[in-house]
């Protein structure tokens, strides 16, 4: 990526980008900053709420971008349109009760369903003429903070789950490998000097408090470098 | 009907940790020996190797190594008020699947339990009066002693080359190694690992302290090493991907890095995968086994594997729904307090304290291994006068490194919003900056936390799922704040800006990730009315059963199980081999 197209994505001039890199290994380098991404679970409403929530639950400032910059409606878009969405490891026999809270998750609902209802109930809640995207960052807070509070009751259950579920794949698409589409150029990695997959600490962990600025590198980039993770020839093989 | 496979000498259930080291054993000895996993083969080529296994979201987020609540999981409630509800998606704690169990994606933080965790009841009984035990504790006797074990602690330290120092080497006490732990016939097999910053932050202030820090022992080699199998293993690259990761190094100690192979040779030995056991087979008698029922995962067949010896290696909990699911033994009644099937569940009373420090200092906490860590044991077991304290056991407190992947891992202080900029800037500010400290403590056994089967949840074979009934008994509360508060002095004393004491409170919930340390549930003790199974691991009730792994534990030390559950699966090998073999039948009587 030249230098120019990394401002731009650390400026959040772009949302667009690297949607498809599941699974294509060079991805994150090779994909321009300039092409198209596209939406396979998100309706074009529901879209427009995604992106505007995760940029108040990780908002951009001057330096680092924010969750809607990196990409982050995308990844989660790509992981409700796949496995995870249809409730892959997630056991969904009944009956179903309301649970406590120390007995963790317990709607009927896989992923994508429990979005889905959600974001119905939201996009009713404002009608079509001001919808939250419209609305101020103070006030679109405000709505958040009533979701995270369980305010609203959403086809019988409580909103909190919903923030819930919302803020935790914000932060997983925010910190996780370019590869799922969100933290594009490893933005996040950069702000808090994680240095990503290419990870060998033996000779240096114990030079204590190194300031270590290697650039981060990427599942993509590792695929290139494999001379450190090459097995002994002699070591463990079975059989 | 099932198909009926010719018979064997031995099955094991499971193929993870226990069952490569009791396989061996007994393929060794010229038994026919069947292994059966409900997972799939893996093997560090291809299965663990960098780029890909560098996956946080993929490993460590979804859980790809771990059993798949999907197929199988548990319910779980604090107490018998409360009606007990599917771990839909699994939390505290994550049980390994696939070959090599979870000794694949374990940390490897290797320790022994002090002498005296062996005797609890009568340690604390004849140290301070029959009175002191709380009532509601149900803490018991192991039946075996450590100087009876320590042989087999040190053959598999040496199998899985941990790294540490001697810190009493036949009573001698030694400089730089634990004071506390019991006396080691020997040194450790490799030497310790060096300090991190964190590690050395702890260190320093510990020492000013009067106490006495060590390098945890650690399964991530500290140098090339080949074991007494003939396996060679080689130096952790402290890469930071260790727990729920698979090691690309041949670093860490798993079955497949350290024993596997040796097994696999083995021409008497069968290894059968996607093979999810459901029930051991008896006698209409119920005094004796046949084999077991399981089903296989490819073709959905029910297959009947006959054996004269069964051993369930099924991680373990799951040795407890296995011996519920087949009906062995007496299913324990927490209002009469009699039966000994899922009873003394415990689990690890975790705490933890933070320091976060200015810009200057880097703690580079990404540089890690599952085991690097410092450690002091001064508030363990009972290594400090518990009159007047209330409570039993302890912890130990550790400054580990184990790596930084940041979904999981982005600490803020106490106070900071749960999101937008405030908490995007404090996440950027502290990453770096910051020094947690674990408090690792004891869980003891009490009358009203028990396994059972759940009368209405059933996994993806239609068998009835582990009901976990358990809330930290008052006991461990106390003790798990008493070692914080000890743990915040220290803090204070390590040059950062802030301390954030993280105290232990109850209900105990099963979202937040605590440890994968579940004991009980099929203990070993020396009366067949209150323990499951005898000194060797065996069913009190059906002799050709043995039952391995942490369901054994009575309850539960301060430290991580894996050092006692490889030396009881030696302990108990050798008595397959040298009694059992010769004369099959009740071990004890
Ligand atoms: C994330 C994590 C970190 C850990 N870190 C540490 C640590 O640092 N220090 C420490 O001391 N311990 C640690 N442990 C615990 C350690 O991994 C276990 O103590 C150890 O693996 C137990 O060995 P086992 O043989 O009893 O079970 P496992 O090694 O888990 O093997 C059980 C096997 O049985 C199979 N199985 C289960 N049910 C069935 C069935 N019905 N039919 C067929 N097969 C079945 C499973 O798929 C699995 O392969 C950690 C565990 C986890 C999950």
């Amino acid at each position: 990526m030249t230098e120019i197209a990394r401002r731009e994505l650390l400026q959040g001039a772009s949302a667009l980008g690297l949607a498809f890199a599941l699974g294509s290994h060079a991805s994150a380098q090779t994909q321009a900053a300039g092409q198209g991404s596209v939406y396979l679970f998100f309706t074009e409403t529901e879209a427009q709420f995604i992106e505007a929530a995760v940029e108040r639950l990780i908002p951009s400032e001057p330096e680092w971008p924010g969750a809607r910059a990196v990409g982050v409606p995308y990844y989660i878009d790509l992981q409700l349109a796949g496995p995870y969405g249809r409730g892959d490891r997630l056991y969904l026999r009944g009956p179903f009760a309301v649970g406590l809270p120390g007995q963790g998750y317990q709607l009927a609902l896989t992923p994508a369903q429990l979005y889905r209802t959600s974001l119905a109930a939201i996009a009713r809640e404002f009608g079509p003429s001001t919808p939250f995207a419209s609305l101020t960052d103070a006030d679109k807070d405000r709505f958040l903070r009533r979701l995270e509070a369980g305010e609203l009751t959403i086809d019988g259950f409580s909103s909190a789950i919903f923030f819930e579920t919302l803020l935790a794949n914000t932060i997983e698409g925010y910190f996780a490998d370019p590869a799922y589409g969100g933290n594009r150029d490893m933005a996040s990695w950069r702000m808090i000097g994680f240095p990503g997959a290419f990870a060998a600490y033996a000779a240096v962990y114990t030079r204590h408090g190194l300031k270590f600025d290697r650039a981060p590198m990427a599942m993509a980039e590792v695929a290139h470098h494999d001379d450190h993770h090459a097995a002994p020839a002699t070591a463990g093989a079975a059989r | 009907m099932p198909i009926r496979k010719k018979p064997v000498d031995v099955v094991l259930v499971g193929m993870g940790l226990t069952a490569t080291m009791i396989g061996k054993e007994l393929a060794e000895a010229g038994l026919t020996v069947v292994g059966l996993e409900r997972g799939v083969w893996r093997d560090t080529v291809p299965d663990f190797q960098s780029p890909a296994m560098h996956d946080e979201l993929r490993y460590a987020v979804r859980q790809h190594l771990h059993q798949n609540p999907e197929l199988e999981t548990y319910t779980f409630r604090n107490n018998t008020n409360q009606t007990a509800l599917p771990i839909r998606t699994l939390g505290s704690f994550l049980p390994g699947t696939d070959v090599g169990g979870a000794a694949v994606h374990w940390n490897g933080q290797t320790w022994r339990f002090l002498p005296s965790d062996f005797v609890t009841r009568s340690h604390y009984e004849s140290k301070y009066g029959r009175n002191f035990i709380p009532a509601d504790l149900t803490v018991q006797d192991w039946g075996v002693t450590y100087d009876e074990l320590e042989p087999f602690y040190d053959r598999f330290e040496y199998l899985a080359g941990i790294g540490g120092q001697a810190g009493n080497l036949r009573g001698e006490i030694k400089p730089g190694g634990n004071p506390f732990e019991g006396p080691r016939s020997r040194e450790y097999p490799n030497p310790p690992t060096k300090l991190a910053y964190a590690g050395a932050l702890f260190a320093n202030a510990a020492l000013e302290l009067g106490y006495r820090p060590f390098q945890v022992p650690s399964a991530n080699m500290t140098a090339t090493y080949t074991n007494p199998e003939g396996m060679t293993l080689q130096p952790c690259m402290v890469c930071g991907f260790c727990e729920r990761f698979g090691c690309e190094h041949f670093a860490k100690s798993s079955p497949q890095v350290m024993l596997l192979p040796k097994l696999m040779e083995k021409e008497n030995f069968e290894l059968r995968t996607q093979a999810h056991v459901i029930k051991v087979l008896l006698d209409p008698d119920k005094k004796r086994a046949t084999g077991v029922l399981y089903i296989d995962l490819d073709s959905r067949a029910e297959i009947e594997q006959p054996a004269d010896l069964v051993i369930l290696c099924s991680f373990g909990i799951n040795n407890v729904k296995l011996l519920l699911n087949s009906g062995i033994g007496r299913p324990y009644d927490p209002r009469t307090g009699e039966g000994t099937i899922g009873k003394n569940y415990s689990y690890q009373t975790m705490a933890s304290v933070s320091v976060f420090y200015p810009e200057s200092v880097n703690i580079n906490p990404f540089m890690g291994a599952g085991a690097l860590g410092t450690a002091i044991d001064d508030y363990n077991g009972d290594n400090f006068d518990h009159s007047g304290l209330g409570f039993l056991g302890g912890a130990y407190v550790a400054a580990y490194t184990t790596g930084a992947r940041p979904i999981e891992y982005h600490p803020v202080p106490p106070g900071t919003p749960r999101w937008g900029v405030d908490w995007k800037k404090a996440v950027r500010r502290h990453y770096n900056h910051t020094v947690g400290l674990t408090i690792h403590g004891s869980s003891m056994s009490a009358r009203g936390n028990y396994l059972d089967l759940d009368p209405t949840y059933v996994d993806a074979y239609g068998q009835p799922l582990l009901r976990m009934t358990f809330d930290f008994p008052d006991s461990d509360v106390k003790m798990a704040n008493y070692v914080a508060a000890r743990t915040t002095e220290i803090a204070r004393l390590m040059g950062g800006e802030l301390v954030s004491p993280g105290d232990r409170s109850t209900p105990y919930s099963i979202v937040p990730y605590q440890t994968t340390h579940n004991t009980g549930g099929a203990i070993m003790g020396s009366d067949p009315t209150t323990s499951a199974v005898n000194r060797y691991l065996q069913s009190w009730d059906v002799p050709n059963v043995f039952v391995q792994g942490a369901s054994a534990y009575p309850q539960n030390p301060g430290y991580n199980p894996t050092g006692t559950v490889g030396a009881l699966a030696y302990w108990s090998a050798k008595a397959i081999r040298e009694q059992y073999l010769k004369n099959p039948g009740p071990l004890v009587r």
